[in-house]
């Protein structure tokens, strides 16, 4: 086991190393490219520009600057919004995670359940009709952007049909309902195909011949002794699958008015709110690194060859 | 045990009608066709076609992606109307097709319940019709959608290809030398994967004026991740092969082997991960025009299309739906197209 | 007379493949007692697999059964829905198949994999299934066997795990236990453990095996009674001692003499010339006559019959009609027969 904890280890100096270079380049990106974050520019006199400039610290050498930036990520304080005025980075954003993570969770529970699903049973019927469909819905669930997707549920269901809010998030359980569709469109049709792929294979191989050959239902042995096979090389798409998320959630946020992350990070984009911009960044590649890490050990857990150690015949 | 039966008694009787002369030692070349191989040869690529073939749905794609392809070729020099070209008294009609009477296609939009003659209202010859609509200025709505889905593929086009160049050198260049020099560059390509590809594209756009230039570069300087690493694993596998190993002790040059032989085999993997690319790069375009930090107006991509439309969505739905169809046929007409390939050139899937 | 325990008649299989129909199986039949072992001897195309698999109705999806019976227990498997067929997988008849690196479930232990047919046809509940399995691990000479039920199939070596696959087929008691090949891809030390296995096994329950496999050295070792292969129907089909010592088809004395022996005069090893047969095209004769150097003209067009040599032996050769002319068969071969008629008449003097 101190194998696996050497490995975690590593990873984890890994991702510390990452992140640091992340926010790095980051704030050179941000002071080195042409443009400032203040909106109309030309009409700011040069004395306002002053004035500005030291409310946001932006007068001090780059170097102080990079290491107020720093010290400030490492504790999460990203000085102050220029968005609004006087308000902490961190607070406005403080309040946006919930959401964000209650909705990001279930669209992947959603997505990702129904996509096994889906896949599991395209590949158990391979090349027959139901095959056909299941993967065609996987294709088009991948293909349609999922704003059209988004504005479409909203269309449909809110506003013709009426089961659902149009927008808002707080109104209970309903609420969420369109958005996590929306949202989780995308990684079911990703696992759909994945698992797809996988089980394909899995089907064809001898110890599914011979568990067919004890007398198992063609259900059962794809559910009970294919599927543990075909999830273990899913996890690694979680990493893809995550980012597609956040992504995504850019625009359903925005569509369906959710108080999350995305959602501001769309507005501070429209008014150059760079603190915002920079802490939003930081915060997602912080997420994306720590999935990729926990995909990793999940993976080293999963999987009995790598979990438990090799021969002792 | 029991006796052993004289063979030639017993069977004296069966098949009689032989002539006896059969009974003879059969001529020499009877044998001579041994060694002949009943099913056609194919090449690896002549395979992959007649599977692809096969696949009903990938075809009927790849016959629309053509058509797609020729108009907007054609549409470089013939659009119905300019598509920039604002003429606000004919700003937001709905569509009107000739001959069509379809409420919704004639020239007639729903207002306060009841349909109304829009074209009419705008005092609009009757021989100018626009096809898919109006948008807030007076533009064709179709002549828009062209230009857009030109500009679209383009940009994915070109990004694509960007990508496709960096992602080939650098997972060949990786897979192949392996050892120290692999384990580098993997190290820095999971440090650069740790930053989603949005947030640094958005990064880049912010800073620099969006532009068709910009947006290409921006995208193909990120997207090129997943080319690298299907071509690196692909390269481990076919390194440990032995036509490898033959083509080394014959004195093949290391990268004489890597171009002559390494490459060409990985032309199924490159084709299908570059059909797969293209969409990616379409919707990102449009992802990012969408939410405005890509192409901005008064051009026109997809995206900024879809943009204007949903402003107004619930009043003028024309608007959205059309680039919407637009986008949805292209995306999904490659993602079917891409997925047959790959299934036609996996030697692994049944035939 | 032993019992008959499983019957095939005239089993024609074949797939649909890009090039054409393949014809893997042509015309089989043979018998199966209670409590033998029936070898299927062949080379890989021959049909040997393809029969068996027909007989578990594991048929590959391409595949289809044109004609024929096989009867197990006085009824036709060909007739039965898929639903039946479950019913007698695993439990009444069982199969052991080649590599058993990839035979378990890697993501499974090998306790559950083993008390998995218990459960599903005995309706025994988990912990009594478990404690058969323990005893069937006992019964394929595991070491340790209760710390063992836990673990995985990669903490065994292929020796052991071909072991845990006997005892997956064995789990029911089944009447038939089908061996494909299972040896094949073992070292030869432990090939030999194994078949002392299935031997000792046999010996226990009285299972009747089919054992499929191209290595006459394993057939001489285990089986009772020998049917030979080739094209997709068999050749010749006899008891041990008459094939191995009278064999009659040109095929079979092909493969005898491509065993290598100690006491072997020539100086080069034999192989039988030629290729694989076309079993997208077959011909309309013997499909045997194109690698055949005894070939008759009526091999070109007739293909020839099942000649009886005894009440268990026979071979589908024209060399066995009655106008067939004298040939020079090769000196091994004839070493053998005069050895086996020796056997006889001393066998025949013992009893007179």
């Amino acid at each position: 086991m101190s194998n696996f904890f050497r490995f975690i280890l590593k990873r984890v100096v890994y991702m510390l190393i990452t992140l640091f270079l992340i926010s790095s380049c980051t704030f050179l990106l941000m002071n080195f490219l042409p443009g400032t974050p203040y909106n109309n520019e030309a009409k700011l006199t040069n004395k306002q520009r002053e004035i500005m400039n030291k409310r946001y610290g932006l007068n001090k050498p780059l170097v102080k600057r990079y290491i107020i930036y720093m010290s400030g990520a490492v504790r999460g304080d990203f000085g102050i919004s220029l968005q609004f005025g006087d308000q902490p980075v961190k607070s406005i954003l403080a309040k946006r995670i919930g959401p964000s993570l209650q909705l990001g969770a279930q669209a992947m529970i959603l997505g990702t359940t129904v996509g096994i699903i889906l896949g599991t049973v395209a590949a158990m019927f391979q090349n027959s009709f139901i095959d056909g469909i299941a993967s065609l819905s996987a294709i088009i669930g991948r293909s349609v952007p999922n704003f059209v997707f988004a504005v479409l549920l909203q269309l449909l269901f809110a506003v013709y049909l009426k089961w659902f809010p149009i927008a808002l998030w707080n109104e209970g359980f309903l609420s969420t309902v369109l958005p996590t569709v929306a949202l989780s469109i995308s990684p079911m049709a990703d696992s759909a195909r994945f698992i797809r792929t996988e089980m394909i294979e899995v089907l064809n191989s001898d110890y599914i011949e011979l568990a067919r050959a004890k007398g198992m239902s063609e259900w059962r042995v794809a559910f009970k002794h294919g599927l543990r096979n075909a999830l273990i090389p899913l996890i690694t798409i979680l990493g893809p699958m995550s980012v597609s998320l956040m992504t995504g959630s850019l625009v359903v946020e925005n569509i369906f008015a959710i108080p999350g992350i995305g959602e501001q990070f769309v507005k501070s984009i429209m008014t150059n709110d760079y603190s915002t911009i920079m802490a939003v960044t930081m915060l997602y590649s912080t997420l994306l690194v720590t999935i990729i890490l926990l995909v990793d050990i999940l993976y080293g857990i999963v999987d009995p060859r790598i979990r438990v150690g090799g021969g002792e015949y | 045990m029991d006796e052993l039966i004289d063979k030639k008694d017993e069977n004296k009787n069966l098949y009689s009608e032989i002539p006896s002369s059969y009974f003879t030692p059969l001529d020499e070349t009877y044998h001579f066709d041994n060694e002949r191989i009943a099913a056609p040869s194919l090449s690896f690529y002549q395979d992959g076609w007649r599977r692809l073939r096969k696949n009903k749905a990938a075809v009927v794609s790849m016959v629309i992606l053509l058509l797609i392809i020729s108009i907007e070729i054609v549409s470089i020099w013939y659009t119905p109307h300019d598509p920039n070209l604002q003429n606000v008294p004919h700003a937001n009609l709905p569509p009107r097709i000739p001959h069509v009477n379809i409420n919704g296609f004639n020239g007639k939009a729903k207002i306060s319940g009841e349909w109304v003659d829009k074209y009419e209202l705008a005092h609009v010859p009757h021989d100018v019709n626009y096809y898919f609509g109006t948008d807030a200025f007076g533009r064709d709505l179709l002549s828009r959608v062209l230009a857009g889905t030109r500009i679209s593929l383009l940009i994915a086009l070109a990004a694509a290809f960007f990508d496709l160049l960096i992602g080939i050198t650098y997972g060949l260049v990786s897979g192949w030398k392996g050892g120290s020099v692999d384990i580098i560059m993997q190290r820095i390509l999971e440090i650069i994967s740790g930053i989603p590809t949005l947030v640094v594209v958005i990064l880049m756009l912010l800073f620099i004026r969006p532009g068709v230039t910009s947006i290409i570069v921006a995208m193909g300087l990120t997207g090129w991740i997943t080319m690298a690493r299907v071509v690196r694993a692909e390269t481990l596998k076919l390194k440990d092969q032995e036509f490898v190993l033959a083509a080394r002790t014959l004195g093949e040059s290391s990268l004489n082997i890597a171009v002559s032989h390494i490459l060409p085999n990985l032309s199924g993997i490159i084709i299908v991960q570059t059909m797969f690319t293209i969409p990616s790069a379409i919707f990102f375009e449009a992802f990012l025009s969408f939410i405005g930090v890509g192409m901005r107006a008064p051009n026109a991509s997809l995206g900024t299309l879809l943009n204007e439309g949903y402003k107004t969505f619930r009043f003028l739905p024309h608007l959205m739906w059309f680039p919407a169809a637009a986008i949805c046929i292209i995306m999904i007409t490659f993602n079917l197209l891409a997925d047959g390939l790959r299934d036609a050139f996996d030697p692994k899937m049944k035939d | 007379m032993s019992e008959k325990i499983l019957e095939i008649n005239n089993l024609h299989v074949s797939f649909q493949t890009y090039a054409g129909k393949v014809q893997a199986v042509r015309g089989v039949s043979l018998t199966l007692n209670k409590g033998e072992t029936l070898a299927l001897v062949g080379e890989s195309g021959s049909g040997k697999s393809v029969t068996c698999r027909s007989i578990m109705g594991l048929l590959s999806k391409n595949g289809s059964i044109d004609c024929g019976q096989i009867i197990f227990d006085g009824k036709d498997l060909l007739s039965k829905t898929n639903r039946e067929m479950q019913n007698i997988r695993g439990k009444e008849i069982a199969m052991v198949f080649q590599d058993p690196m990839t035979s378990l479930n890697p993501t499974m232990t090998v306790g559950k994999q083993v008390a998995e047919p218990v459960i599903l046809h005995q309706k025994l509940s988990k912990s009594e299934a478990m404690k058969k399995a323990l005893e069937l691990f006992r019964l394929v000479d595991i070491p340790e066997p209760e710390k063992r039920l836990k673990y995985y199939p990669h903490q065994f070596s292929g020796g052991q795990r071909q072991r845990i696959v006997i005892a997956i087929a064995l789990a029911c008691n089944p009447k038939i236990l089908i061996a494909d090949e299972p040896t094949t891809a073992l070292d030869v030390t432990i090939q030999a453990e194994i078949l002392d296995l299935m031997k000792s096994i046999q010996k226990k329950v009285a299972t009747s095996i089919i054992f499929v496999t191209h290595d006459l050295g394993v057939v001489a070792n285990i089986a009772d009674r020998v049917a030979v292969m080739y094209g997709g129907k068999i050749v010749e089909i006899g008891t041990v001692d008459e094939i191995f010592y009278n064999p009659q088809h040109p095929y079979t004395w092909g493969l005898l003499r491509s065993m290598p022996t100690l006491d072997n005069e020539e100086d080069s090893l034999y192989a039988i010339p030629g290729s694989p047969p076309d079993l997208l095209d077959p011909p309309q004769g013997d499909i045997f006559a194109q690698r055949n150097q005894y070939a008759l003209t009526v091999d070109e067009y007739y293909e020839p019959p099942m000649f009886k040599i005894s009440q268990t032996h026979y071979a589908s050769t024209w060399l066995l009609d009655s106008r067939a002319p004298e040939i020079k068969i090769p000196q091994s071969i004839v070493a053998r027969q005069q050895y086996f008629k020796f056997k006889k008449q001393s066998f025949k003097d013992k009893r007179g």
